[in-house]
Formats: C-alpha cells, structure tokens, sequence
C-alpha cells in the first residue's frame, strides 16, 4: 500500500468524510469487498479492525523488536565479556573474570534498550515518518478535522480499479458517506 | 453498570469518564487549556515559586562545583547521605508514570488514560532530578564519565561490571530514555491534533514538526498500537528492574541493614507507594486549577488511593521483615543495627515518624468516605511524600552511623546545601511539571476519545474482517 506519488497525475484521489467510526468501518469493508487494492481511513484514534477490513496485514514491528532485543542482549553481554575477561581482566574480590551472575543486570538493560528504541524507531520508519508533504491535508475539512472529530476514506488514483466517476460515485453510495472531494497531489 | 446504590450515594460507582461529552467536547476542553493565551494566575504563582527553589539548586550546585562535596555533611562513616536518600527517594517517585503507562494499560485499566500522560512526564523530570544526585556526588562529574560509561577512553579503562553502582547506571539511563521515547510516542497524535487546531502559524509549524506529519491514517494506527503495547510490555520489566538494581546498591554490601534479600521487592512496592502519593499529590491541585473533574472523576482518585495503601501495606510487610530477619539471624552486629534503629539510636525519631507517616496515617484510606474526601488524601500523600524520603534516611544514615567498630562511630548532620539542593530538586521538578502542563496536552487525547461509547464499533461486514 505505498503512497506513491506519481509526476503526471494532479489526482490524489478521492476523498469521503464521515461522521461515526462505525460508518468508516463498514465503509472500508465494503471498500476492499470491491476490490480497491490503494486505499486508505484515517481516523482521529485507533479503530480496531479497520486496517484488516482494508485488507492490511503485517507483523513487522514485532519482528523488528524482536531482533533488536536479541541484538541488544547480545551486545550488553559482549562487551562486559570482552572488558572484563579480554580487555581488562582485573582480580576484584577473587570473583572470576567471567561473573556470569553479575553481567546479567546490565545485559538486561541493554535488551531493553535495544528493543524499546527499535519499537520506535521501527514504527517510524515504517510508516514513513517524519512526512513533511502528504497530499491528504489537501483537502480542507480533513486537515481541520481529521485529527479531532471527523473520520475519513481515500481511495487513491494510483488503484488499478480507480476511475474517476465511477470510484465517485462508488464513494458516495457508502453508508454515511457526506462528500465525496477529489484531492490533488 | 447497574449499581444497588441511590444516585448521590457515597458509594455508588463514579464512571472514568462524566458523561455528555462527544470527540469534539474533549479535543476542544483539553487542545484549549494549551492554545490560549489565558493563564491561570495561579500557575504564575506555583511556578514561580518553584522557579525560586530552581535557583536555589543552580547556586547550590555551583557552589558545590567550586568547593568539592566537602560542602554537604558527608562525613566517614556516613560517606553516602543526602546524595542517595534523594536519588533512591525521586527515582522511586517516578516509577508510578510507568506503572499507570505501561503495566494498567497490560491490565486494560481504562481509567488509567485520564492520568497516564502526567504521570509519566513525571516520571521523567523525577529521573532527570534523580539523576542530579549521583552526577554531582562525583565532586567533578566532567572526569566522570570514563568509570560511568563504557567507551574506549585514553586509559584504557573500563568500568568494572561486577559492581552494583555500574549496574545502575545501566538501569536509570535506561529507564530515562525509554520512558522519554515511550512518552514521546504517546504524545504525536495529540502533537497533530494541536497542528491542526493551532491559529498561530507559528505555533502551527512548530507543532507540526513535532507531530511527524502524523495523519491517522488506519494502517499507521495499526503499527503504531502494536509499538505502543511492545513499549508498555517492555516497560513492565525494565521499572521493576530499575528499583531492583537500586536495591542492590544496598543489598550486595555486607552492611546490617542493608544486607537484606527483602530489599528487591520491598523497594519496588515502595516505589509504587511514594510514585502514586506524587501522582495525587500533583493530580489534585491540577484537576482543581483547570477544572478536569469531568475527566479525572472520583473513581480515578480513589483507585490511586487503594493502590496507595495496598502498596504501602506491602511497605509495612517490608519493615517488619527487616525486623524479624534483623532479629532471627541471630546475628550480633544485626541485632545492634535493629536495637539502635528502633529505640536506644540518636536517629530512632526518624524511624517512628516514619511508621507514622508511612503506616499510621494512611490507614485512614480504608474508609470509602475517606477515600472520596480530596482534602484527606492530600493529607495522607504529603505523609506518604515525606515518609518515603524518611525511609531511605532512616536505611542509610542509621546503618551507616554505626557500624562494626565504636571507635569509627560518627553522628551526620546535613548542611544547609544538603537542604538547598533537595529542595532545589523539588523546585526543578516543580517547573519542569507546570511548564509542561502549559505547553503539552496532560491528558492524552485521542486515548480519551476511545473512552466515549460512540468509539465502540463491530465488525458485522459479510467480509468477515478479524473482530
């Protein structure tokens, strides 16, 4: 579902506003029923469910910080092996240079580390941002009111299935759809 | 939820959210106490107060800087006092933000939304005052850095892993930027919404930069959640690990008093204990200067209150544990530790005034009514306040004053940049709090939308999406 943006088209998409999270849902089901592939809802919290109606499935989040977190265990422990037994082996205490016991706690912060800082930064980059330009905030009603009371669904002209006036009037078939703006890019 | 209770009765359920409110009621209560140029006078006055103890601190600490800690009581053998006392006692304070963020929300304790955004912007000025304490304890903390931190440094040294002080330096400085990242996360949909409701094109940019050009869209929402639950279940560990580490600052040394395998557990609790004190201790004022009672409702006040006294009934389980193991070890040197703590030591006051501000007073929180009653909470959450801090003295300072060999006793008495630097800390949290209650949302917003019963929705499509 990327959002490309292509040169010769001016055409965003189409655009419909809704009023209940219950409407935008049934809206997305019915969407992706008709086989829409490049659309997308945006509402002002999180509905569940909404992404999957649109046919979005991924799991790469956990994966990442999974990764990390093995990464970040593996990297905490290293480097108190490497310092304390290759690097610098001091005698303290007569306890052995490998303290297995006593390289735990700080290995354990460092799986966490890794992993909470991979959490963020994955479901950043995966959702592309920072953005600074997205057509969507195009459409007047939406950048006044997407973030707080009003619910939205585009279906962009990059769809295969788009077409002009029959996506139009597809759109404006939708339980509880109230407008349906073309959006430029 | 039916109740068998009359309305108006004081033990009929109070909801986590007044109802009458609607998407649009709440973004524009909560986006306005931000985006307007009206403040409370009152704000002027606490912040400026605190503002005052801020500079207090900033002479404290140059005066310390330019003087070595010789300065503060520190003496042999009390080498650790009010530098500990305050870093074990506001980490502590802060290990609440995390608890009401990430473990209720684990929990699915809805009502903790009206409250989590605070509470862990507090958790994270409670760190950065914490973290004061044992950077400048090191007299000239720029030389510091080599024994704190792992880098390859010029001497090839390299701190030594198998000491508990370096254990913590891992702990807090985790603990600080993962709550910073955890908090900034939660923040960018209120960040756009602020964007998208700012008049000011200044404010407008300034916020949008901060918002990522966050756009609601639903597959974000999707990655977002599951960042936001990884975070909470990440999170969960790392606070009872973080007091853990902390108490083994203690625990690891051979010193009666602190050599307690109590310590870990007991910590922890303690540090839920003082960290909801601190939320209703700051909750309280601020629901009353920016009306949020259709938000932070009764229920969210008494919830805070139980877990109030259950933790602190596990605090009361601690100190009589201290006290039968003092005793069953059968230890002499314990023993005498346990004796001088409790009754014949110079320092036994702080230990019954602690049973009282600790175990005493908020016993009064049984009582529903109680419990209900703003101005007796806020009563019991300065007990609780003060009593926190009374307890790590009452563990440092009496366990160190007297150790093994009479001849090496030594009584500690702080100085007057001991107190200037504790209240100066509090001065900086205090700032740090209201500036932040000014400028970012304090209730997260868009989680408060999820509350309405209009946000509840079915999957009831033949496409059979996932519930």
């Amino acid at each position: 579902m990327a959002h490309t943006t292509s040169a010769e088209s001016p055409l965003y998409g189409l655009m419909a506003e809704f009023d209940s999270a219950q409407a935008l849902l049934d809206a997305a089901h019915k969407v992706h029923g008709a086989g829409y592939k490049n659309a997308d809802a945006f509402s002002p919290f999180p509905i569940h469910g909404l992404a999957e109606a649109l046919g979005f499935r991924e799991r790469s989040v956990a994966k990442i910080v999974l990764g990390a977190g093995i990464t970040g265990a593996i990297a905490g422990y290293g480097l108190e092996y490497w310092t304390q037994v290759i690097a610098m082996p001091v005698n303290i205490g007569g306890r052995p240079y490998h303290s297995w016991v006593s390289f735990i706690p700080p290995a354990f912060e460092t799986t966490i580390l890794f992993a909470a800082f991979s959490a963020v930064i994955g479901m950043l980059a995966l959702n592309g941002l920072p953005q600074p330009y997205h057509p969507v905030f195009n459409h007047e009603r939406f950048a006044k009111y997407a973030s707080s009371e009003k619910f939205f669904l585009a279906i962009e002209a990059t769809d295969p299935k788009f077409d002009a006036s029959a996506t139009k009037q597809f759109m404006a078939g939708l339980g509880g759809a109230k407008e349906v703006v073309e959006v430029e890019n | 939820m039916d109740s068998q209770f009359p309305q108006g009765d004081f033990r009929a359920p109070v909801p986590v959210i007044t109802p009458g409110h609607s998407y649009g009621s709440i973004t524009d209560k909560l986006t306005g106490l931000v985006l307007t140029k009206k403040t409370p006078l009152v704000w002027f006055g606490i912040t400026g107060t605190f503002f005052m103890l801020l500079c207090g601190l900033m002479v404290a600490l140059s005066w310390l800087l330019l003087n070595g800690i010789g300065i503060w009581g520190n003496n042999v053998p009390v080498g650790w006092a009010f530098d500990i006392i305050n870093f074990v006692w506001w980490i502590g304070i802060g290990h609440a933000g995390t608890l009401i963020s990430a473990i209720l929300l684990l929990f699915r304790q809805d009502w903790r939304t009206s409250i989590n955004r605070f509470a862990e912007a507090m958790t994270l000025f409670a760190v950065a005052c914490a973290i004061i304490f044992p950077i400048f304890h090191t007299g000239r903390p720029w030389l510091a850095a080599y024994w704190l931190f792992p880098y390859p440094n010029t001497m090839e040294l390299w701190p030594n892993f198998r000491s508990p002080l370096i254990w913590d330096v891992f702990a807090v400085s985790t603990y600080g930027s993962v709550s910073a990242a955890f908090w900034f996360v939660g923040l960018i949909p209120d960040l756009a919404t602020f964007r998208d409701k700012a008049v000011n094109p200044k404010l407008k940019r300034l916020f949008g930069m901060l918002a990522l050009g966050w756009r609601g869209s639903a597959i974000h929402w999707v990655r977002y959640e599951k960042a936001y639950l990884l975070l909470a279940g990440l999170s969960t560990p790392l606070v009872l690990s973080v007091h853990t580490v902390v108490s083994f600052d203690f625990a690891v040394s051979v010193l009666p008093g602190w050599h307690a395998t109590i310590f870990p557990p007991y910590f922890v609790a303690g540090a839920i204990y003082a960290g909801f004190a601190m939320v209703l201790t700051l909750a309280i004022p601020i629901r009353a200067i920016y009306g949020l009672h259709d938000f932070i409702t009764m229920k969210h006040i008494e919830n805070m209150a139980k877990i109030t006294l259950v933790t602190g009934m596990i605090v009361v389980y601690g100190y009589a544990c201290e006290a039968f193991f003092g005793w069953y070890s059968g230890n002499e040197y314990e023993r005498f530790m346990l004796k001088n703590r409790v009754y014949y030591g110079p320092y036994a006051w702080s230990y019954w005034l602690l049973l009282l501000c600790n175990f005493i007073v908020p016993q009064i929180l049984w009582s529903k009514r109680l419990r209900r009653n703003i101005p007796a909470i806020f009563i019991v959450c300065m007990f609780v306040n003060v009593g926190m801090w009374l307890e790590r003295f009452v563990i440092i300072v009496t366990s160190l004053h007297r150790d093994f060999v009479p001849s090496s006793w030594e009584m500690y008495y702080p100085t007057i940049w001991d107190f200037m630097t504790l209240a100066g800390t509090i001065g900086l949290f205090g700032t740090l709090m209201f500036l932040f209650v000014r400028v970012l949302p304090l209730i997260s917003i868009f989680e408060m939308r999820t509350l309405l019963p209009e946000a509840q929705t079915k999957s009831n499509s033949s496409e059979g999406g996932s519930h």
